[in-house]
């Protein structure tokens, strides 16, 4: 049914749709429509699930991993500071192979304090393990968290998703959104049949103690397992076709690109401006085109180079930075190319805190990698740095 | 598993779950030197060496009888030193 | 004497082999509560001495489903596990415990309990005191009792060892208002075991804090861990106490014994006994004592 709702209206809907048994999380702008949208399902008694009011987001974290412990489908939400706060518990989720799903709203990092977008947050826990999916619009975001259990409970994945979408730009504004009918997501996603769970008639030990002779083998195969979850992304994406009729990428999504001399690549809601650019641009005769990296984790490094190698350059808008080092996703797909082709890749940071990109960002981006520069950032408002 | 007893599914990840008393193949006996003896004609059946056994390798057999699995002891000596009449004696001469 | 051979069912929960030290009081602690509390339940386990000595990969000594995440979260998994297993309909024949050491329970881990009280969950949590970070090495805690020396508060020619007061975390819960709290000591095992059954029969949130002396941390022969404990309740300085809906409804009267009694055995308070100052600290020990015994009614 299509309706007109809230960014995160939609997600609540759907992540009601798949049934979480245990909801928990702990308040933080601008997560916090999807976490009142559910909440008031459960208090209408529309949602069965238990949902759990923590004290933090460390608290959140926890309690979801020892529901999906116990056999339950598990669900929460967070961004930012309360993102910094459960890291911990994020690599032990992933490292205890335990499928959870969680929102990751996109949100700049302090200091200073900012409520507003970025993507440091999601970036900054690119190593625990976690798959990353990052959703281009609501129907992306709401599609996403559907396939998201999907992935998670495969038992060859068995790893936590997040679903990554950015802050205020999608959590708080209306889009038309086709929603799924509950029979549709009921058939595409049974209840969660867990491999292992915490049952006295069954007593297994969870979170063993383990020393330097097997550790470097549980890394291993978290690792293989990880790089092998691609294989399921695109597997779930193509099925999600058929049950839903919709596409919007598996691992990678391609704008026209085919011709394309120069090609940008980016995550989210960027995405969306992205395609309007390069309407606009080829409309001038300019041959753009738009990678959309939807699966940052497991990283789809041959889909890309497959995507871009044709090009003469490539531009990665960045909303994230390394600080001391280099873009991330630029760095790995620079990595992803070696040996594979030689075409440049330039890195732009844009739109950090919340910074509008513009088509002006855009082009500008283009024409600093077109003249040569390879890290930079666009968009920077000099009256600002001269006043400081 | 229980909840899964379809053999096509995979098995957990490599040290995601371990074994239920498991630890039973760890013999923990050559830590310690010393083992109690007991003196059944001086024990009363107060159960204090067998609730206090930090172990629990020790089990009782009748009413005023007690042995430790000298598999397990580490020879600690609570047992000795809690008992109320004296019945346990620390040796090394215990087989 | 020629017996028929040990057996071990894993329906005691907690299992030999484990590598605890020898005279462990922890160890034999977990056994007493578990012996009430095993088969139908499920255990979380902050990280800390018990999870360590009871699960190296890939052994396990627990006999009962048991989940370590990590060092301050043993009260939320076990509230997202209460909460699972009730949707599931399986929280009627389970009961949910969740432990944890001193450190990781009145330190790190004590906005999570604290949450885990105030949300109401169905969960027993069980403190096992041994008064510092035994695992890491001795260093103190908020458990830590007045002037003991540890390595990250250890006497010296200007320091007579940790300068706070053990930090009252059964209060603490209590002022929660939950059905039940309790003091307990591994040293009066009966007593334990009477409180662990009396909590499980009580829906709602529980909280048990039980000292457990420590061989190697405390510095004493191992043989002597119930005598050391059961002094420290003796003389008033470990009160056994319980609370029913913030309300102490229960204690054990004590016989009321010189604190020196109980210091002097232990090498954490031997600086104690060599100074004059010193013996100006153990006067105010003793007023530590004193104050419990008058606050509490422990006097016989």
């Amino acid at each position: 049914m299509r309706k007109m709702i809230e960014g995160s209206r939609a997600v609540a809907e759907a992540v009601a749709l798949c049934r979480p048994d245990v909801i928990s999380a702990y308040p933080i702008t601008p997560q916090t429509h999807i976490v009142e949208d559910l909440s008031q399902m459960v208090a209408d008694g529309q949602l069965d699930a238990e949902y759990i009011r923590v004290e933090s987001e460390h608290s959140a974290a926890s309690a979801c991993l020892g529901a999906v412990a116990a056999g339950s489908r598990a669900y929460s939400a967070t961004t930012s500071q309360g993102m910094m706060l459960m890291i911990e518990v994020l690599y032990n989720i992933a490292g205890m192979r335990l499928p959870l799903v969680i929102t990751g709203v996109n949100r700049a990092l302090s200091a200073p304090l900012s409520i507003w977008n970025d993507q440091q947050d999601t970036m900054g826990i690119r190593d625990t393990g976690w798959l990353q999916l990052y959703a281009e619009n609501s129907q992306d975001a709401l599609d996403m968290h559907i396939q998201a259990y999907k992935i998670a409970e495969d038992d060859r994945v068995l790893l936590p998703v997040m679903v990554c979408m950015d802050g205020f730009v999608l959590t708080h504004t209306y889009e038309s959104v086709d929603m799924p009918e509950q029979e549709q997501v009921d058939a595409f996603l049974p209840r969660y049949n867990p491999l292992y769970r915490l049952d006295p008639e069954d007593p297994y030990t969870l979170g063993a103690f383990v020393g330097p002779e097997a550790y470097h083998e549980v890394r291993y195969v978290l690792q293989q397992d990880c790089l092998g979850a691609k294989e399921v992304v695109k597997e779930v994406a193509r099925d999600f076709q058929k049950a839903f009729g919709r596409w919007s990428g598996d691992v990678i999504d391609t704008y026209h690109c085919d011709d394309a001399e120069t090609i940008v690549v980016a995550l989210g809601t960027l995405v969306g401006t992205l395609k309007d650019w390069v309407d606009a641009r080829r409309a001038e005769g300019q041959k753009v085109g738009v990678v959309k990296l939807r699966c940052f984790r497991p990283f789809p490094g041959e889909e890309l180079v497959e995507a871009v190698s044709g090009a003469k350059q490539v531009v990665v808008l960045e909303k994230a930075v390394s600080v001391g080092a280099q873009g991330i996703v630029a760095s790995e797909l620079r990595s992803a190319l070696y040996g594979k082709a030689t075409v440049p890749v330039a890195c732009s940071f844009v739109g950090l805190g919340g910074r509008d990109i513009t088509f002006d960002t855009i082009d500008e981006a283009c024409k600093r990698a077109g003249d040569g520069e390879t890290e930079f950032f666009a968009g920077l408002r000099t009256e600002v740095l001269e006043e400081a | 598993m229980s909840t899964s007893q379809a053999s096509n599914r995979r098995k957990p990840p490599f040290a995601v779950v371990t074994r239920p008393g498991s630890s039973l193949r760890n013999k923990t006996g050559p830590w310690g030197i010393q083992k109690p003896v007991w003196d059944w004609e001086k024990c009363t059946g107060c159960n204090t060496c067998e609730a206090i056994c930090p172990e629990g390798c020790i089990r009782h057999l009748e009413k005023k009888q007690y042995e430790a699995d000298y598999d397990y002891c580490k020879g600690c000596g609570m047992c000795a030193a809690a008992c109320p009449v004296n019945a346990i004696t620390m040796t090394t001469e215990h087989r | 004497m020629a017996t028929k051979p040990f057996t071990y069912d894993i329906s005691r929960g907690f299992l030999p082999g484990h590598r605890a030290c020898a005279g462990c009081g922890q160890a034999a602690a977990v056994r007493m509560v578990m012996e009430i509390a095993a088969p139908n339940c499920v255990v979380t386990n902050a990280t800390g001495c018990l999870e360590v000595f009871s699960t190296p990969y890939p052994e396990s000594a627990w006999g009962v489903p048991w989940l370590h995440s990590l060092f301050e979260n043993s009260a939320s998994i076990a509230s997202g596990v209460e909460a699972a297993l009730r949707k599931q309909g399986r929280l009627e024949n389970t009961r949910v415990l969740a432990f944890g050491g001193d450190g990781g329970t009145v330190d790190i881990g004590f906005g999570a309990l604290s949450g885990m009280l105030e949300r109401g969950h169905d969960i027993l949590y069980v403190c096992y005191d041994n008064e510092a970070y035994m695992n890491t090495g001795v260093q103190r805690s908020g458990a830590t009792p007045y002037a003991a020396s540890t390595t990250t508060s250890p006497a010296g020619r200007a320091s007579f060892g940790e300068d706070h007061p053990k930090k009252n975390l059964p209060a603490i819960c209590a002022a929660h208002g939950i059905p039940y709290v309790a003091t307990a000591s591994m040293a009066f095992f009966a007593d334990l075991k009477r409180k662990v059954r009396k909590a499980l029969g009580i829906r709602g949130p529980k909280y048990i804090h039980v000292h457990v002396p420590c061989p190697p941390g405390w510095g004493y022969p191992e043989k002597d861990t119930v005598e050391i404990g059961k002094l420290a309740v003796e003389t008033g300085l470990f009160p056994l106490v319980e609370w029913e809906d913030g309300e102490v409804t229960r204690v054990r009267k004590i016989k009321r014994l010189p604190v020196e009694e109980y210091l002097k055995p232990q090498r954490r308070f031997r600086h104690l006994f060599r100074t004059e100052e010193g013996k100006a600290k153990l006067a105010e020990i003793q007023a530590i004592a004193d104050s419990n015994i008058e606050k509490y009614g422990l006097a016989g």
